[in-house]
């Protein structure tokens, strides 16, 4: 599924948040948002999946949704956003609910999410009693069992420790390699968007405006070998420098408030 | 080494200074203690110090109690005063949560329901007993109607309390899954606002007790409330003290119910 953001003007109140936003996404791409802290990506990301009304501007997606896609705009949260009362099992197949479907279906989406999450084990277990990570695989494998065209991650890992981020940042790969996901990843994480992004969108501090928008060139599997490191530095470089002083202004913006 | 051996005067082992905050509770002094205030209170008045006229001994009052519950009188008094508290206790928990929910859910119940509910909650809902009398009867409607009215406040606050509180996320979470209106109700913020509206019935509870009691004092013939009064005015204090503790059997009831709800339907947090 394709998309196209133009967020002319995001304001709440008199406060400006995001002034002429406006990109494309590719089917099947990975676009990574980075910015500094407060500059509208979260904001951002919910007017692209209609939780947030734009003060004036537009979102649109094109394209022909598979049959077994229920949701086709999909999020998947950073505080995970698990109902702590259900069971694994119970919140993956939340959102399969309101769907007609025979319970043979929703039993079989539900069991492929939680095996491609690694989570079959797990299914009886209450989000309290799983780790950081697992809980966030339980907010992927709920994503994946309603068959998105299109996910919409906010900071996902960034609730997590640096090794878990590791981990997810792999299977992210894994399930996004050949599935044709169409995905806007919102960060602040610098790695994590060279890791996962054929774009990267930087914003600027708020209000957020398009910096730059960076191309990885790189391709996904090859990122985490020793060989493609140099490169990689390189870009790394131009993105710090490109949030570098927003990141410090912003900062100190802050510090004011 | 010479160095350490230079050092050795300043050395200085570190004190331990992490103790005490830690109170932890045991069930056999708590029950030595129970024990020794009614050995205290049954020799004191084997001692005379104290008129059995104004306090009758444990023994007494168990040996009233056992009267009392072979004659019936005591289920007598208890059946009735348990039928107000359940009539009462049910329609205020079901007013209260439907308020409540109401105003934790639309603009127009949350701001008629606000100042309502700040004015009257404030107001002991045993003073409204005359007037309800005037306007419903002597009899069980009254009654049932102050512990209803009792009961609905906390209900009305804690549920309302309880929804506004869910987490925002939850509820964008089922947006964004394009769940309707009464399923995200239904299945993300009453579950979500259980923990304060089960803490609101313990409230609730507490208040449905207290408002039998004195509504039965004010104007009845059976009944709890109305037992303690009488034989208070006929100076029997041993069945007084029966029915006062009684009604600590009947609250403790109660608090073990409502923990034993909250173990089985809580126990995901």
């Amino acid at each position: 599924m394709k998309l196209a953001v133009d967020v002319r003007r995001h304001a709440y109140d008199d406060l400006l948040v995001l002034s002429d936003v406006s990109f494309t996404v590719a089917d099947g791409e990975v676009v990574c948002i980075v910015g500094p802290s407060g500059c509208g990506k979260s904001t951002l990301l919910g007017i692209v999946g209609g939780l947030v009304r734009p003060t004036d501007g537009t979102v649109a997606t094109e394209g022909a949704l598979r049959p077994g896609t229920l949701n086709p705009v999909t999020f998947v949260f950073q505080d995970f956003a698990l109902l702590p009362w259900r069971s694994v099992r119970d919140n993956v197949g939340f959102p399969l609910e309101h769907h007609r479907l025979s319970s043979a279906d929703r039993e079989a989406r539900v069991s492929d999410a939680l095996a491609r999450t690694g989570l079959a084990d797990f299914a009886g277990a209450l989000p309290k009693q799983l780790s950081g990570g697992m809980r966030q695989r339980v907010g992927i494998a709920r994503a994946l069992a309603v068959e998105p065209a299109l996910l919409l991650l906010d900071e996902p890992l960034s609730a997590l420790d640096a090794q878990t981020r590791e981990l997810l940042m792999d299977d992210f790969g894994r399930l996004w390699m050949g599935a044709g996901i169409t995905a806007l990843y919102v960060t602040h994480n610098l790695d994590e968007a060279l890791r996962l992004a054929d774009r990267i969108v930087v914003l600027s501090r708020r209000p957020g405006r398009i910096k730059d928008i960076v191309s990885v060139g790189i391709d996904r599997p090859d990122r985490t070998a020793v060989a493609a490191a140099p490169r990689l530095a390189v870009l790394r470089e131009r993105l710090w420098s490109l949030i570098r002083d927003e990141a410090a202004s912003a900062d100190r913006e802050m510090a004011r408030a | 080494m010479p160095e350490g051996q230079a050092l050795q005067p300043e050395r200085r082992p570190v004190a331990f200074r992490g103790g005490g905050f830690l109170p932890r509770t045991s069930r056999a002094v708590g029950a030595i203690g129970f024990a020794v205030v009614l050995l205290a209170w049954q020799g004191a008045l084997a001692a005379g110090w104290i008129s059995p006229v104004f306090l009758p001994s444990p023994v007494e009052v168990a040996l009233a109690l056992r009267d009392l519950a072979a004659s019936g009188e005591l289920w007598r008094h208890l059946s009735i005063s348990l039928y107000r508290i359940v009539l009462g206790w049910s329609f205020g928990t079901a007013a209260g949560l439907g308020v409540g929910s109401a105003m934790a859910l639309f603009s127009l119940a949350r701001s008629l329901g606000m100042p309502m509910i700040s004015a009257l909650f404030p107001i002991p809902k045993i003073a409204l007993l005359p007037l309800l009398i005037l306007w419903l009867g002597i009899g069980e409607t009254s009654k049932v109607a102050t512990i209803g009215l009792g009961v609905f406040f906390p209900t009305a606050i804690a549920t309302y309390s309880g929804i506004d509180n869910v987490s925002r996320t939850l509820i964008r979470m089922a947006q964004s899954f394009g769940i309707p209106f009464g399923a995200i109700v239904c299945k993300v913020a009453l579950p979500g606002a259980l923990p304060s509206i089960l803490s609101g019935m313990r409230i609730s509870a507490s208040i449905a007790l207290l408002l039998v009691v004195s509504a039965e004092m004010i104007g009845a013939e059976s009944g709890i409330g109305a037992f303690v009064l009488s034989a208070g005015n006929l100076m029997q204090t041993d069945q007084l003290v029966a029915g006062v503790a009684v009604l600590s059997v009947l609250g403790l009831l109660v608090g073990a119910a409502l923990s034993a709800a909250e173990k089985a339907l809580l126990s995901w947090r």
